[in-house]
Order: structure tokens, then sequence, then C-alpha cells
């Protein structure tokens, strides 16, 4: 479905094959492990057995004597940060928590945090030698459970932190607290909301903690070279803000440090955070070689990624005809080891979606001894969306209202003030639900017994930030592209795409390439759905960049006055019907003054932010709870599909993650907080044959602040799911899941609860 | 340090000889000492799917075989997949249909998909998803590699067919 | 006159107003405004003359992408909220 009206685009919208496609279906494509150099030593990290202890002491020594062994790093080998708050790119970080993250200093918060790291002639001996390193731990009682944490005796695990009350510290107390920031936000009068509502629902929730669970582990290969200069390979979310936190934790010059990008396996939002380069380029400095360290998938589970575990409490008034009148809601999510979890997010996307006249939010990021928690596609949004969407869809139920007509009734659009304060723009809420609302899947009727069918929404910002593009056009027509943003899923043929449709040239004619640090201009991460919107825009502004010069040029050849000369559909138009295609005018180049190079960036752009609606049915076996998903339908406000099946596989691929979250997704830890599940057989992410095929509905609302019209349209497809599924389970097993997952055991204990109420 | 040992193996169809020590596994020989990087590492223990490449004919986890094991296997890896510079169906059905995002996960799907097709070249999408239900994706929702797979079988048949 | 909205937590400091109307053609010429009506806001808002960390503005809108110079118009929206990153 697309919006009438839509502009007739020559590349945009095709789907030419990725240009990055056939080294990758052979083999060919370089990941971060892949990198070979010679002298290469290998590194293992020594991780804490304990989620919560003091070191007394690390003797390396039996270690260093070990055959084989080059060097032993722990914290003392990186710098010391002090107090500061280091500007990384996607907001400020504690340089002093990201250092003690990278190698516990004196205390270690969670089972699998760093300690050591040993460089030797292979992993086999890197491996042997951390065994041989002694340390000395005084085990402290941990916390694992959000709103334990929040207690006032529970365990603290920082003794730097203070809870944040927007810019003040409350004036009663001065103690360290595991509970780091506070948020509130206000709109209208609640108390009278909920007095005008004729029902009142108030509901608690809990979701676990969720890893990213890209397929590649986080690896880094450093040299450390003899003028003091550090190469970083890696694979990375973004070689820039990799560049500043391996420059800042090490304390030496950002341009001393070049980031080589290699491909990455995956990301969602768990490959910014750097873990291993300082490690790597400390091990390299100690030794002279370059050294490899590669997590293996225990590491990555118990040190890297999670996404918050959640306590959320909402409470929504509706009148008998179904206009929402106020809602109240508590989220509390779990930090991690340091503070940052996406709270702030979590409380601006809880009623995002919809018309709120009067509502509360009040959120709180608190420290808990698991991995420091990191953005994962739409951070904090999902957590939200599951608690407000079903509680809407309870609603619906005790009025007989359609969900879909519900949303319809109340959705978020244009002009409508959202609860933290800003007033949206033009968004394309209203026409997900709408096309949900028309799809054939929901006008469909359910095949069986025990099947259900839900819907839920969700919605994420979408950020702007920094790209740029640097573009070469070659002598025989061809142009060759440089950029900054790693590609994740595709995202090298969309940037080349709208670089083709700006100049009317094929996307075959560009060839697209992700450089280092030291080869183009500063690039934010490719994260918060912003490559295809922000780098795209960079790529708009080379190619117009191009078209002046080429003016330029041709008017020269023809020797006219550049002012009579255009640039249109691919070519030079001048006077006297004169005209050179984009091809022409290139061969001709050598004769006017060589090369043509165009330079764009992007910097001030924001975006509107993107909304989803999802359908689901699903079947509850009524013997095991066991929850099968039938059939999934996505609609999703993408602005303007640049390569609609990357867009599609977008929607999928966050979707299917969402399905994962709701239904199985969930660390398992014991009380003394050890996680029992850190492999993909016991984190069972979905297969593929846990799952339907998923249909997409591309709802095409452009962002005007966009040339043609670009949303980012990664994020917000994990954020429904959950909900979706949980209103499904709702209409078929006649159970509310009010906890994430929504596994068989949780369920057959709803139903049993059901059946015994009865 | 056990002592080294010397393997023979017939990897992509060439006759390979190297060294290992006995606790060294397929995969680790493949990528650090016989340089064959295109099979990848997603977890070291048979979950992922990632490292899959054929022996004899049948899809392993190279990260659960000893290098040792492979003594006089006949192993096929994504590098010898393609005929040269023409890309085998399964390949370019990937390609096609955007069966890959980050691309981590392919290779091992495409040895995978080889060993199904081979063994049944008119799979159901029921028999696609059960084949494939040891490869982990986390990017695509595997909504379009499997219908990669089913068109790779429907080019491999047309093939045969010319 | 730009309208400020006052984030819940720093009311105690303008007598539980949400929205105060204050000059200024900048975000930081809007915040010296604010403080000089309403003093100890700018303390809560900034530090070291940058926008506290954890923080970030919107302009109507949109998220203010020169932070504390950026410009604004007669009848905007000032917002101060919570960072967001993204994965
Ligand atoms: S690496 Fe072998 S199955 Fe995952
Ligand atoms: S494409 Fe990334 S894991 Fe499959």
């Amino acid at each position: 479905m697309s919006t009438n009206g839509k502009p007739k685009y020559k590349v945009i919208g095709t789907r030419p094959i990725r240009h990055d496609g056939v080294d990758k279906v052979t083999g060919r494509a370089k990941y971060g492990a892949d990198i070979r150099l010679s002298g290469l030593l290998h590194g293992i990290v020594l991780r804490s057995p304990h989620a919560h202890a003091r070191i007394v002491r690390i003797d390396t020594s039996r270690a260093e004597a070990l055959a084989g062994v080059r060097a032993v790093v722990t914290a003392a080998d990186i710098p010391p940060q002090g107090d500061r708050m280091v500007e990384l790119g996607e907001g400020a970080v504690n340089m002093r928590h990201l250092s003690a993250n990278v190698l516990a200093h004196d205390k270690v918060l969670y089972k699998g945090h760093a300690v050591a790291a040993v460089a030797a002639d292979n992993v086999h001996i890197a491996e042997e030698a951390c065994k041989l390193i002694d340390v000395e731990y005084e085990v402290l009682e941990p916390v694992l459970d959000v709103l334990k944490a929040m207690l006032p005796d529970a365990p603290v695990l920082n003794d730097d932190v203070r809870t944040d009350v927007m810019g003040g510290s409350p004036a009663a107390s001065d103690r360290p607290t595991n509970v780091a920031r506070q948020i509130i936000f206000t709109k209208g009068d609640v108390q009278a909301g909920f007095a005008a509502a004729d029902v009142v629902l108030e509901r608690e929730f809990r979701t676990g903690t969720v890893h990213q669970g890209y397929i590649e582990p986080h690896n880094a290969t450093a040299m450390w070279n003899a003028n003091g200069k550090v190469t970083v390979w890696m694979s990375t979310q973004g070689i820039f803000t990799a560049r500043q936190q391996t420059a800042e934790l090490m304390r030496i010059p950002v341009a001393d440090v070049k980031v080589v990008p290699m491909e990455i396996g995956g990301g969602f939002g768990g490959k910014i955070s750097v873990y291993l380069p300082p490690v790597a380029a400390a091990l390299s400095k100690k030794t002279g070689r370059p050294v490899k360290v590669i997590m293996d998938r225990s590491a990555v589970f118990e040190a890297t990624g999670p996404t918050p575990a959640s306590y959320i409490k909402i409470k929504l008034g509706v009148t008998r005809d179904g206009m929402i009148t106020a809602g109240d809601a508590y989220l509390a999510y779990e930090a991690g080891a340091f503070p940052g979890s996406p709270i702030g997010p979590g409380c601006m996307c809880v009623f995002s979606c919809y018309d709120f006249p009067n509502a509360r939010v009040e959120g709180y990021d608190v420290c808990v001894n698991k991995p420091r928690s990191n953005a994962y596609r739409a951070p904090g949004s999902t957590n939200a969306a599951f608690a407000i969407e079903t509680v809407v869809d309870e609603v619906c139920q005790q009025l007989g209202i359609d969900p879909a007509d519900f949303r319809l009734k109340n959705g978020a659009k244009e002009g409508v003030r959202r609860v933290d304060g800003p007033v949206y723009s033009r968004i394309g809420m209203l026409e997900t639900v709408e096309a949900i609302k028309a799809s054939e899947h929901y006008q469909s009727k359910l095949a069986g017994p025990n099947q259900g069918r839900g819907i839920a929404s969700g919605y994420w910002f979408n950020i702007g930030l920094k790209s740029a593009v640097t573009a070469t056009v070659g002598y025989d027509g061809s142009v060759t592209l440089i950029e900054g943003s790693t590609d994740i899923g595709g995202s090298r043929t969309s940037i080349a795409m709208q670089l083709a449709e700006t100049l009317g040239i094929t996307a075959e004619q560009v060839t697209p390439s992700v450089v280092d640090t030291d080869s183009v201009g500063y690039t934010d991460v490719t994260g918060g759905s912003r490559v295809t919107f922000a780098t795209g825009i960079a790529a708009i502004e080379a190619a117009r960049d191009i078209q002046r010069q080429l003016v330029i040029r041709a008017a020269e050849l023809w020797e006219v006055d550049p002012s009579t000369v255009t640039y249109v559909d691919g070519g030079v138009s001048g006077p006297d019907g004169k005209r050179m295609t984009f091809e022409e005018l290139a061969h001709k180049l050598p004769e006017t003054g060589g090369p043509v190079i165009g330079n764009g960036t992007s910097g001030k752009a924001t975006q509107a932010g993107a909304f989803g609606t999802h359908c689901v049915d699903v079947e509850v076996d009524p013997e095991t709870g066991k929850v099968q998903v039938l059939r999934y339908t996505v609609a999703q406000d993408v602005g303007t599909a640049i390569h609609p099946s990357y867009v599609e596989g977008q929607l999928q691929g966050g979707a299917v993650q969402g399905i994962g979250w709701a239904l199985n997704e969930e660390y398992w830890y014991d009380d003394k907080g050890s996680m029992r599940n850190a492999t993909y057989l016991d984190y069972r992410i979905p297969t593929c044959y846990d799952v339907p095929m998923i249909d997409t509905i591309l709802v095409e609302v452009p962002d005007p602040q966009h040339p043609y019209g670009v949303r980012g349209v990664g994020e917000v497809p994990i954020c429904p799911p959950p909900a979706a599924i949980a209103n499904a389970i709702a209409a078929a097993a006649g159970v509310r899941m009010k906890q994430l997952p929504m596994s068989p055991p949780r369920i057959m204990s709803a139903i049993w609860e059901r059946d015994a109420a009865k | 340090m056990a002592k080294k040992r010397v393997v023979s193996i017939k990897l992509n169809g060439d006759p390979v000889e190297f060294l290992c020590e006995p606790r060294q596994t397929l995969l680790e020989v493949l990528r650090d000492t016989l340089d064959m990087t295109g099979t990848k590492e997603g977890c070291s223990n048979g979950n992922c799917g990632a490292c899959t490449v054929l022996m004899d004919g049948r899809p392993v986890t190279s990260c659960l075989v000893l290098a040792v094991e492979a003594e006089g296997a006949e192993v096929r890896t994504v590098e010898g997949v393609a005929c040269g510079s023409h890309l085998a169906p399964v390949q370019q059905a990937f390609l096609e249909g955007a069966a890959l995002q980050c691309g981590i996960c392919t290779p091992g799907f495409i040895m995978q998909t080889e060993a199904l097709l081979a063994e049944n070249p008119s799979p159901t999408e029921e028999q696609v998803r059960f084949y494939l239900a040891g490869n982990l994706c986390r990017c695509t929702g595997y909504d379009k590699i499997v219908r990669a797979v089913m068109c790779a079988a429907d080019k491999r048949r047309a093939a045969m067919d010319d | 006159m730009a309208r400020v909205f006052i984030p819940a937590q720093i009311r105690d400091l303008t007598d539980g107003q949400e929205v105060v109307e204050v000059n200024g053609t900048t975000v930081r010429e809007v915040i010296e405004g604010l403080e000089s009506i309403h003093p100890g806001t700018r303390e809560r808002l900034c530090r070291d003359g940058q926008l506290r960390p954890g923080l970030m503005i919107a302009v109507d809108s949109s998220v203010a992408s020169s932070g504390l110079r950026t410009s604004i118009n007669r009848d905007s929206e000032v917002h101060f909220l919570p960072a967001i990153g993204g994965g």
C-alpha cells in the first residue's frame, strides 16, 4: 500500500542486488574474526565467577610464566579516568564506569565481568594461562531484581551513584544507591481524568532480561605501533564512537586511533559500547604485536548486551464510549552493573501511541548485578509497549470495542501533544492501524479451537545525528561512494540508491564502500534507525555537489554560461537543446580539469518517528501451554521504502526478535547471580521452525525532513510483538499474561489459576 | 600439549594435508590453519549452525568435529559451492531474494540448503523449516531465507531439466 | 515569547508552573531568561555551560541539533527531555 500522489522514482523503490552480496554468499566477505596479520597473538579474557565481589588481590605471575604467554593485563594497565563524562555520539557516558566495565577495578559487579586478559601464541595457551591467574575475591551479596535493588537496605553496587533527579540530587540523602535516575512527566490533570473515566484498569507487569542475540560474537584486533598509533580492526556499529571510546579509555588522542570496520554479523544496539578494543590495545602495547580477542558465546551472554528486565505498572482510564481520559505509568528498568538503562525512552514511549489528555509517568533507572545494559532495537520501548498495549486490549475487551477502532479513536496524530511535552509532526500511526484493519488477515476467520488473534501498536523515535559521504565520478560514468556507516543489513545499497536516484543513474553504477576512520568524515553509529535517513541525506548532498560541478564542466565544454545549464534526468541540459548524459559528460572530465568529487554531510535533520501495528494469530496448547504463532502481519509507516526487500527484512527480523522476547527468551539466574542459560541451546532464540512467514504492509507516509521521505524502519518492529501475542493468547485461552516471556509453564499456571477461579 | 598429527582430507575437491593438535576442531583448522574463513563461528558448541560444512555430503557443525576426525573425508565449505565464477542456484536465490542482512549466518544456511536439496529436491515449506531449524539467523526472521531455499529448489530442478 | 516547558522535577523552582514564557532567540538566552525569573533553574539544566549529560533539548517537535545555540522563534516551544540513543 502506498500513499497516493507518490512521486515517480527511477531507482528508489526498486530491488537491486546488494553490492556486497556476492562476497557474502561465497564466504569471501571479511568479518572481524576473519582478519589475519603477521605476528598475530590471541587474547582471552578472564571473567569473574561471582556476581558481586570485591577484588582483594590479582596475581598474574603463574600465568606469565607459562610458555607461549606474551602478556597479561588487568585494570592497572588501563589509565585511570577520574570523574568525567564524555559525549560519545549517542549521549554522554561516565568514563569511570565504562572503564570499570572493560576491566573491573576494585569490584566485580556481575558474573562474567572482565578481570584480566592474556595474550599468547594461540587461544589454547591463552585459555590455560587464564586459569593460572590467581584472583582473591571477597564475595558480596548480589541483588538481581529491580524492585529489591530499590529498597533502602539493598546491597549497593556503586559507591559513586546518587539518584539524579533531573539535574539535581534529592536533598534527602547523599547515600550511595542503586537508583541512578528518576524521570517524571505530567500532562493535564490526572486525578480529574480518572474521575471522568467509566472504566479504570490498573495492572502490573514484569519483563525478563533479554539479549540482542547477534550471531557474530564481539571481536577486536589491535596493533599498538611503536610510534604510538593504534589500529583496531573490529565489527562495530560505529567506527567513530569505537575510536573515541578506545582513545578516551586509553587516554590517547583520538587522532592516534584508527578503527577499520570489518563486516559486522549483527548488532541491534549491542555493538556500540566497546568491550575488547582497549583490552586488545593494552595487550598489543605490552607485546608490540597485533592481538586478536574474540568473545565466546557464553561471554557474549554474560558480559554484553542485555536489554533490561523491568517492572511496569499501568493505570488507564477510559469512558464508556472508548475515549482515553487519563493514564498513569510507573516504570523501573534494570540498568545492570552501571547506570544507563533506556528508562528515558521507556517513559517517553509508554503513552506515545495515543492522545492522552491527562497522564503521569514516573520512571527509575536501577543498578543490579547483571551485565551493563545496552541498547536493543527501540531500547526501552518494547517493555513499555507490552504493558500499555495489553491494558488497552483488556479495556477494549471489557467495553466490547474493536481494538483497531479504539486505536483509530485515540491514536496519536499530527498536532497531538505527547505526555513528555512536544507536539507530533506528520506521523503515520493511524495509517498503520487502518492498514491492519483493512488487511485480509484481520478480516479473516480463525481456523480452529484454542486460537486467538491480537493486535498491538508501537512507537520509536528514530534519531538523526551526523553522517558524511564522499563520492567520486569515474571517467567511465561510474561513481565510487565512501561512507562511514557500517552496513549490517544492506544499507550500503540503500545509500547508493539515493545517490543514484539524485544523479539519475542506476544503482549498479555506484560502488559503495564502508571505510575506516581516517578515510571518511565523522559518522555516527549504525543505530537509532538512522543510516538510510541521515547517511542517505549525506549521499543526496554529495550527489547535488556533483551535479553543481558537472553543470560547470558542461558549460565549459559548450562554452556557455553555467547559469544556462541545468542538471536534469541523469544528465546536463543547456541552451539550444544541448544535452549530455551523465556518462557522456563523465568521459569528458579529463579534458575539463579532471576528477569530480562530491561531498555531503548531514547533521541537522531529525526524524519524526515511526509507528507500527502488528496482527498475530496464535494457538495455545491447553495441555502444555505452548504457543504456536500461526500467522503474523506487520504494518508499519516506513516513510519511503528505498529498497523494499530490505525494508521488509527489517520488519520481519524485528517482529521475530519480538516473538522470541514474547515467548522464550530470558536470562535465568540462580540466587548467587549466576546465569544458568548462557548458550543458544538454553537461551532459545526463534528458529525457522518456530515462526510462520511474516507478512508486511509498507505504509508510506513520507517524512518531510528527508528529500525522498525516508523514515527509519529498523527499530519499531520489535515493539508490538509481545503485546500483540499476549492479546492473542488472551483471546485464545482467556488468560491475561503479565510477565515476559510467556513460556509454557507461565501459561499453564495462568490456565490453572483461571480454572481454579471458575 | 599432545603431539601434532598429519591429517589428509579432500577440501572442495582438492587434496589437502595439514598438521593439527588433537584438540583442534575442524572449524579452527579450516579458519586458522587453512585460511578458509568463509565458514563462520557463532557459538562453538553446535547450537547456531554458522559453522556448517558438508562432510562426505552430510551437514555437520564443524565446531563439534575434531580436525583429526576428518581424516580421509571429503569436506565442502561455502568457498566450494560456486562453480568458478558461476554462483550456485542457492547463492543466486539468496542474493535475489534478499535472504541475508548481516550475512554471518549465510554460509551455514547455504551449506545446509545444499544438503537439503541434494536429499530432497522439492521440499515443502514445512520440510525446509524443519531441515534448517539448526541454523540460527537473528536478522531476517527467516521469511526471505525460506523463500530463497524454495526458489533455489525450483532453479535447481529447472537447471536439471535443461 | 518562547514557551519553556518546565520539567516536572524542577517545578519546585517555578512555583509549580508548567510553562514559563521567556524572551530569547537561542536556547541559551531562554535559559538565562528563565534563570532571571526563577533562580536556580539554570543550575538544574546545565553544568559547566553545557546542557547536563543525559538531557536533550527539543524545540517544537524537533530535537535541537545545535544544543544551547539552537535558535528559536518567537512562538517556539522549548522542551528539556531525557536523551535518547538507539539500537
Ligand atoms: S559455531 Fe558451530 S554451531 Fe555455532
Ligand atoms: S543475516 Fe544476520 S544472522 Fe542471518
